[in-house]
């Protein structure tokens, strides 16, 4: 690289990470006061986009950016104010749930405002050329996004260090029960920093249309890159995004300069894995008091009820009866149901007797997946032995994994299973002699004593109820009394002899290992896998199915994963925006069941 | 037989000195009652002997065993039982479970995945309830405990790994003065009758002067009495330093 | 009960009406611009077929699923069309990957395949099996219908960029290699390969400068090709170098472009207003009066796709799935581009392609200097295709 592409790929960074700074310093605020993992943060920066560009058509384009804003901003009050302020109590993560469906809602919305096609908005008038900087050309608009940058920066900084409202953002960052008790108007103040963390998003989407053209999958892209920013930076800090947004987009910019563009795919979370390897608070957080809101404290674990205990055998024998009086296809959607409920227990397993976030729980899946695949295709193993030793590989990968994980906590913890997971899913996406790259393999059928659905049906309820079966007495063996035990009080625990983290490797492993065999049932019930058995969305769904069932017992799992599957069936088959009827049912759910599904069990029990 | 012994501990948190040269030791048998005012330093020197924090100096031993650089798990496999001032226990788990898990990790069991807390355990757990007075309340979840009974079921989990030296940090906070004496009485026999060595502190000098052997006094950091509570009762130096005013008289808390 | 026995109804009346049911699963919620307008294709073709009477004597019946855009989503809902549906062929599906599961899902299930939209060479050569056939022409042959013309350029320094991934990945080895055998002196100076939709262009298009190259070869497409081609003109990546860019003439993609559209790109694509021969003609005027809008790429995609599964039920005179398999191979029909052949070798239709350059003319962009590209003619020779097929 000459040095005149030096300065000029260094430039693109610099108006990249500002325009990634924008939506992360947001996320990190409304975080940092409001403990809310807000995933519809990337759905607010589309329709940031989104309306930016139709005002541009309208109001011009410089009238248009503030104004979007704003509208964004409008937009996240009114969410938090009809939505989020009902489940601020709720147990961790279900406002995760919560925001999820909202991405689903304002995705079809979006699509059904402004049509399918992409929208490629205005220059900006005044901006719309190139200067010459050292013999290259380099836009003139991005001079302005790599100034503005830094002045929001400052003007956040000045917001919440110079004002009585920043005062008390800081003071609920720190701790929120000390600002609850110093007589802070929460209500008021998580209004506010949701609104202003919109009208962020909002902005930088508004600010990003002269370089992109508004498009529908925008969101997801923008809020995984968003997430890893303000981890990398540590939550809450907005300094610390700021300086992991130039991080990042420095490195891509370098990676694409000296030719490695192949490494984009994964190079930010390659770099929040090494982040919070070596600073588990991210670049600059603080330790943060460990949020325990009312909705934190978990209840006790309750043994079967006998009339709960014979309603799941009479369920048991059911499923056994059903390939008699079904048309095959119902077995085929209940070897899914049957896989996910496995793969959603499995990831129970670690969120409710550990309490270790995971946002990467599919990896282990696709493991199991691949790794059926590959000993079936590549070694030439018999089906059997392949299903068999599939989930050795991901109890391999988890205990690999968890090593790093278990020494992280909360969304730290949770961040650096996903930026593991996005680095097993880019291997498979890359490795082409391996895993058949983005395509994945085909042709991973059962042996023919399996192959069909009746008898897959019956392998599948075999093996995925013995394996809740074996998890569920897990959770109530001793072992799974030390989880409890160290998620409970660390303190106590360690005081009691009990390795904390041990324990929770060991867990995590066993997770990783259940996951292995759902992943591995998987694979051969649709005769190929794919990178997406290990992608994000999958994780994203077995986290839905979870809160979905409820945190609190395993067996809500299964539960949330046998509504979720059947949703997503029904209503992709039924409904044209069938994602947005997937979300407001969750909705329903969400406000109407907080503590899932597992609690109409319970009370009938 | 000296149980415990600490010699010359230091440990400050960045300008302040918590923990000031300190030595003392505690015998088989003996309750040794840490005292001083809010902020001396005694939770601290619990947290350094049981390795919650680790020294900036100094030694600790137990029987002749260096207990220092060690974490809190490797420390209670020696034979270390503590409770915490801010009581720590499993808030999801009834007080019978909370013992069980205590019992099945001093016996080594909880690697177990398969079976269920056993029926053996549960026997001894109940034991231990009787002895702290608390069968009534086996079943109910620690999380719906008052916080006098929350100190309680901590003494049973310390006691449940049969501890050769007992640390309580404030055991009869939240209790009414008969729960007090009652409590400390039967510490004080643990330690007659099974020869542990039981290092405590407390803010009620009515069971300080009562039940403890020998008495330590601490201020920011530093050591500055200890003796037989007659001693340090009349020490002058107590009476200045710790309360500037007479009230260590029995009775005035 | 009543509903019961209006669902025994309902099964029994379809029974009886013995329509011929393609299962259509395709990923309208991921990639809607294409497979909007596809929609319309098919749902044209199917009220022209059955305005005319039907096939064999037989109603034609869509039923269409969305697969959600992921082949494991996608062969459940293709084992739904298959089993409960009971449909006589599946259709459909848009992405390399989800068209391969619910290929290998049709061989193992013993049904027809008409895979109508994914590009992947993989489905009808390395993964071809007896009951997939392929209607669009391939990334193998769209690239080959740029090769004559970027060869006549005699550009000596060619830079690449693609989406990484199987499409892109394919697209520059098959560029690469047939470039090179038509002009043994080229050099390839630069690969950029950013992650699909991820593209992070003012940096792509920096290090492409950074290379001085005298031709670009490009197989972006959708936000990705937007971003760049923004970036590349305020940058003037594009005024050193012709670029050569598959499937950017198609409107879906250059129809956003607007007054961006660059000039003098060679592109495949679908010049869809100036195409006047009679069965573009016909096909263009019954398009716009059912639909009030113009025609996509996609749309000629599903109305073509339809049209393939009642020729060939025509020629089986059936609809089980052995004959029609059968009938489809060496089927002959006419499609909007032109009469096609399925190929009995590898299952691959011959449609073509529109090549041309891009214009900006008048803030929108279109095709110009274009003619049409047989896909027959951008095939490999047989012998290497049979190499690459297992069966
Ligand atoms: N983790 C810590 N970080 C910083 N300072 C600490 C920490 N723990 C204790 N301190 C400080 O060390 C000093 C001694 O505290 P310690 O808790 O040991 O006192 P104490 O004698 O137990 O008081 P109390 O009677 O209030 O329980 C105090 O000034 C306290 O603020
Ligand atoms: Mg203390």
């Amino acid at each position: 690289m000459s040095f005149s592409s030096v300065l000029i790929q260094f430039l693109n960074g610099l108006a990249s990470a500002s325009s990634l700074f924008l939506v992360a310093a947001g996320l990190s605020l409304i975080f940092g006061v409001t403990r809310v993992v807000n995933f519809a943060h990337g759905s607010l920066y589309m329709l940031g986009m989104y309306f930016a560009v139709w005002l541009s058509e309208r109001v011009g384009f410089w009238t248009a950016v503030p104004l979007a804003a704003a509208v964004v901003g409008f937009l996240g009050l009114l969410i938090e104010l009809g939505l989020l302020r009902r489940i601020y109590k709720a147990p961790e993560l279900l406002q995760l749930l919560a925001t999820f469906a909202l991405l689903l809602i304002i995705k079809d919305a979006a699509l059904w405002a402004w049509g399918a096609e992409d929208l490629l908005g205005p220059r900006a008038p005044g901006l719309a050329a190139a200067v010459e900087i050292s013999g290259g050309a380099f836009p003139q608009y991005d001079l302005l996004l790599i100034v503005l940058g830094p002045l929001v920066l400052v003007f956040l900084h000045l917001l919440l260090t110079q004002t009585r409202w920043g005062l008390l953002v800081r003071a609920a960052t720190e701790d929120r029960e000390m600002a609850g008790a110093l007589g802070v108007n929460q209500r008021w103040l998580f209004s506010s920093v949701f609104a202003l963390g919109a009208l962020l998003a909002g902005l930088g989407g508004a600010l990003q249309i002269p370089r992109e053209p508004a498009n529908l999958n925008v969101d997801l892209t923008v809020i995984s890159d968003a997430f890893v920013i303000v981890v990398v930076g540590g939550l809450g800090s907005i300094p610390g995004a700021f300086l992991a947004a130039l991080l990042i987009a420095q490195v891509k910019a370098f990676c694409i300069g000296l030719g490695f563009s192949k490494a984009t795919l994964v190079v930010e979370f390659i770099v929040m894995a090494a982040v919070l390897v070596i600073r588990p608070r991210g670049l600059l957080g603080r330790e943060a008091t460990i949020p325990r809101g009312p909705g934190a404290e978990e209840p006790p674990l309750r043994p079967l009820s006998p009339l709960l205990l014979r309603a799941l055998a009479a369920l048991l024998a059911a499923l056994v009866l059903l390939p008699l009086a079904s048309d095959g296809y119902v077995l085929v959607l209940l070897t899914d149901v049957l896989i996910f409920a496995l793969f959603a227990a499995s990831l129970h397993f670690i969120l409710g007797p550990a309490r270790l976030h995971s946002f990467g729980h599919a990896a282990y899946f696709g493991l199991g997946a691949y790794a059926a695949g590959i000993l079936y295709l590549q070694a030439k193993l018999p089906m059997e032995l392949a299903l068999a030793l599939a989930p050795l590989a991901a109890g391999l990968g988890a205990l690999v994994f968890g090593w790093f994980c278990v020494r992280l906590s909360g969304v730290y913890c949770a961040m650096l299973t996903l930026a593991f997971a996005q680095i097993a899913w880019s291997a498979a996406f890359q490795w082409d002699g391996l895993t058949g790259g983005s395509n994945g393999l085909v042709g991973v059928w059962p042996a023919a004593w399996l192959a069909s659905k009746t008898m897959y049906f019956y392998l599948s309820l075999l093996a995925c109820a013995l394996a809740i079966a074996l998890l569920w007495r897990a959770v109530h063996s001793p072992f799974g009394y030390a989880l409890r035990a160290g998620r409970d009080s660390p303190l106590r625990a360690e005081a009691l002899g009990i390795d904390v983290r041990a324990t929770q490797w060991a867990a995590f492993s066993i997770a990783g290992l259940a996951a292995g065999i759902a992943g591995a049932l998987y694979a051969f019930s649709k005769g190929s896998i794919s990178p997406e058995a290990m992608g994000i969305p999958r994780s994203v769904d077995g986290l839905v199915m979870v809160m979905l069932g409820g945190i609190h017992t395993l067996t809500g799992s299964v539960w949330g994963a046998a509504l979720f599957t059947w949703l997503q069936d029904a209503a992709a088959r039924n409904v044209d925006y069938w994602r947005a009827a997937i979300g407001v049912s969750i909705l329903v759910i969400v406000i109407l069941l907080p503590r899932g599904l597992a609690t109409l069990v319970q009370k009938r029990a | 037989m000296t149980v415990l012994q600490v010699r010359n501990l230091h440990k400050s948190f960045g300008g302040v000195r918590a923990v000031a040269d300190v030595s003392f030791s505690v015998a088989a048998g003996e309750l040794l009652a840490l005292i001083g005012p809010n902020g001396a330093g005694k939770t601290t020197c619990f947290n350094l002997v049981n390795g919650q924090l680790a020294p900036d100096s100094g030694s600790i031993d137990l029987q002749g065993k260096n207990l220092v650089g060690k974490p809190p798990r490797e420390i209670y496999r020696n034979g270390v039982g503590r409770t915490f001032q801010l009581t720590a226990t499993f808030g999801s788990m009834s007080v019978r479970e909370n013992l069980q898990v205590a019992l099945l990790s001093h016996a080594r069991k909880l690697g177990s995945v398969v079976s269920s807390l056993e029926q053996q355990t549960h026997a001894e757990a109940d034991n231990l309830l009787q002895q702290i007075g608390m069968q009534a309340q086996a079943e109910r979840p620690c999380a719906e405990l008052a916080y006098g009974d929350l100190k309680r079921v901590e003494l049973a989990m310390a006691l449940a790994s049969q501890p050769r030296l007992l640390l309580m940090d404030e055991p009869t906070a939240g209790m009414a003065a008969a729960e007090r004496t009652e409590l400390m009485q039967l510490a004080a026999d643990l330690a007659r009758n099974s020869r542990i060595a039981v290092l405590f502190t407390e803010h009620d000098m009515e069971v300080v002067f009562r039940h403890a052997d020998r008495v330590l006094v601490l201020c920011e950091g530093a050591l500055i009495a200890q003796g037989t509570p007659a001693e340090v009762r009349a020490s002058a130096l107590v009476r200045q330093v710790y309360l500037g005013d007479a009230d260590l008289e029995p009775g005035h808390a | 009960m009543r509903s019961l026995v209006l669902i025994a109804l309902l099964v029994s009346s379809s029974a009886f009406a013995q329509t011929i049911k393609i299962g259509e699963l395709n990923s309208y919620k991921v990639f809607p611009a294409f497979l909007e307008p596809y929609k319309k294709g098919m749902e044209l073709a199917l009220e022209e077929v059955n305005a005319s009477g039907g096939v064999i004597g037989r109603k034609l019946e869509l039923v269409t699923r969305d697969d959600g855009g992921t082949p494991g989503d996608a062969v459940r809902v293709a084992e739904e069309l298959i089993s409960r549906e009971k449909v006589n062929v599946l259709m459909g599906t848009f992405a390399s990957h989800v068209g391969l599961a619910v290929s290998n899902l049709a061989n193992q299930r013993k049904i027809l395949f008409v895979a109508s939209e994914p590009l992947t060479d993989k489905i009808v050569w390395e993964n071809g099996n007896r009951y997939t056939f392929r209607l669009r022409p391939s990334t193998y042959m769209q690239t080959a219908m740029l090769i004559p013309e970027a060869a006549k350029l005699k550009k000596k320094r060619w830079a690449i960029v693609y989406p990484n991934y199987e499409y892109g990945q394919s697209a520059t080895a098959s560029f690469k290699k047939l470039l090179k055998q038509a002009q043994p002196d080229v050099e390839f100076v630069a690969e950029q390969a950013p992650a699909l939709g991820k593209i992070d262009a003012g940096a792509v298009v920096q290090a492409l400068a950074d290379a001085k190259p005298d031709a670009i070869f490009s197989s972006l497409f959708a936000a990705d090709l937007q971003k760049f081609v923004r970036e590349g003109n305020t940058r003037g990546l594009f005024k050193s170098a012709v670029v050569f860019n598959l499937l950017a003439g198609e409107p879906e993609y250059l129809d956003t472009l607007k007054d961006e559209t660059p000039d003098g790109w060679w592109v495949t694509g679908y010049p869809w207003k100036e195409i006047n021969t009679p069965e573009h003609r016909k096909f263009r005027d019954a398009y716009q009066k059912r639909w009030k809008d113009y025609p996509r790429q996609g749309s000629v995609v599903g109305y073509a796709a339809v049209y393939t599964v009642a020729n060939a039920v025509k020629r089986a005179g059936s609809s089980d799935t052995e004959k029609l398999v059968e009938a489809m191979k060496g089927l002959e029909m006419q499609t909007p581009f032109g009469p096609i052949v399925w190929r009995p070798l590898d299952h691959q239709s011959t449609m073509g392609a529109y090549v041309g350059q891009l214009s900006g003319k008048g803030g929108k962009g279109q095709m110009v200097n274009w003619r049409f590209a047989d896909g027959a003619h951008f095939l490999p020779p047989f012998e290497e295709v049979r190499l690459l097929r297992k069966d």
